[in-house]
């Protein structure tokens, strides 16, 4: 029992960390990156708990590169008191950090499979640690496409990366915004359009998901639609963690622990329950 | 060189309909292509033309007179611009411009419509096209009525 509460101890101790840059990504949003004090090894899709000292502690996603473990890397959105403190932080400020935690994008389930990156808003982040490992590991993937929608061409994340990606002959990326002025060149729709649009085979994929859940269960029944197996999508879910490490009951969703068993989980696992609206 | 035929057989809008009504429909398309910034439709125009776009891209558009050209839509490749033509009055509601060149078959509807009228299974078949499209709009729209990308939620809004 002791050994268990102590195991438990270690595992919601948080380090205390530097930011040693930050950056602003969009009006609301800042990338912090932060000195772990060594080798930061995280599976992409993976999270930490980030403690703002005094005011209190959110699950945000890793969003930097896993080849790169030096750097730890966090794209915060201010949306509430304790992310407006993380993305205050300016260099050399404090934070705790625990973690990582969670189970990450399963870039080896398919191999020579087509992997489609389906993203929304500031569901890049998450996401983007998983394109630079397929980027990296690019031969052992058949198509790779990135889809990405977001509300305007102002909020669109990591711009400078997207037109990087943009100009490779291995990446195939689309993108899409709800509104725009007529100098916008680019598509204007919604995210899921994009589906029908990408080149790749719906039999032989893997699609993985990041986005208001509300636009999840729209690509769900898109991706149902064109033929791709439930069992080879895969989605990242966003719920109320607090403990992170399975014991408080917080993140609860149907019989699965957001925390523990995602965040990032097999559609054909919580398709059934995407659609309850109590949980 | 490709026929008419064969654009509308190779068209994603037409897919459902046996060689015979792409035959039928193929009668009343003809070849027609935009340059940047160039007009497909006016808003108030008579609908009686809509487009099959095979190659580049369209914005949909209203003009509003306190905020000049307002952007509700683009279109590409396999889309088809213009459904107006379908139902009275026939009047086109929005401005449609091309992004770039862009390469359509045009159609002439009221032409189609009559095909239709004299060919009731062509006319279900054509339709069933057309409701899956206006069904694919009508929910996009309401999904960006939504505005999910603006709405801190879940976890995030700590």
């Amino acid at each position: 029992m002791a050994a268990a509460l102590h195991a438990a101890a270690e595992h919601t101790l948080p380090q205390f960390m530097r930011v040693r840059a930050r950056r602003q990504e969009l009006a609301d949003t800042w990338t912090l990156e932060i000195d772990p004090g060594g080798p930061f090894e995280f599976l992409p899709g993976q999270f930490n708990m980030l403690y703002a000292f005094g005011i209190g502690e959110v699950p945000i996603s890793i969003s930097g590169d896993p080849a790169r473990p030096e750097r730890l890397v966090h794209t915060v959105r201010a949306v509430g008191r304790t992310t407006q403190a993380l993305a205050a932080l300016g260099r050399g400020a404090r934070l705790g950090v625990r973690g990582p935690y969670g189970a990450g994008w399963p870039l080896d389930a398919a191999p020579g499979a087509d992997v489609v990156v389906l993203a929304g808003g500031i569901g890049l982040a998450p996401l983007r640690p998983a394109l630079y490992r397929l980027l990296a590991e690019r031969a052992r993937f058949g198509r790779v496409s990135l889809l990405y929608g977001s509300r305007s061409p102002q909020q669109l994340l990591y711009a400078s990366e997207l037109r990087r990606w943009r100009s490779r002959f291995d990446i195939e990326v689309e993108v899409t915004v709800d509104t725009a002025g007529p100098e916008w060149r680019g598509n204007l729709g919604v995210v899921t359009k994009l589906l029908r649009r990408s080149s790749f085979d719906p039999a032989n994929s893997m699609v993985l998901v990041c986005g208001p859940e509300v636009m999840m269960r729209h690509v769900a029944t898109d991706l149902a639609g064109i033929g791709v197996p439930p069992a080879r999508v895969f989605i990242s879910m966003e719920r109320n963690m607090k403990c992170a490490v399975g014991f408080c009951g917080h993140c609860q969703y149907g019989s699965a622990f957001v925390c523990r068993d995602g965040p990032v989980v097999p559609l054909e696992r919580l398709e059934r329950l995407l659609g309850v609206r109590e949980l | 060189m490709k026929t008419i035929e064969d654009l509308v057989t190779e068209h994603a809008a037409f897919r459902d309909l046996d060689a015979a009504q792409r035959a039928l429909v193929a009668g009343c398309g003809r070849n027609r292509s935009f340059r940047d910034g160039e007009v497909l439709m006016r808003e108030g125009e008579d609908a009686n033309e809509f487009f099959a776009i095979r190659k580049g891209r369209v914005r949909l558009s209203v003009h509003l007179p306190e905020r000049g050209e307002t952007v509700i839509e683009t279109l590409q490749e396999g889309e088809i611009v213009g459904l107006s033509w379908l139902f009275p009055p026939y009047k086109v509601r929005f401005d449609a411009r091309a992004i770039g060149t862009v390469h359509t078959i045009s159609f002439d509807g009221k032409c189609l419509r009559g095909k239709c009228d004299a060919d009731p299974r062509l006319g279900y078949t054509l339709m069933k096209s057309f409701a899956g499209i206006m069904t694919s709009r009508l929910q996009s729209t309401r999904l960006r009525m939504l505005d999910v990308f603006g709405a801190p939620g879940g976890a995030a809004a700590d």
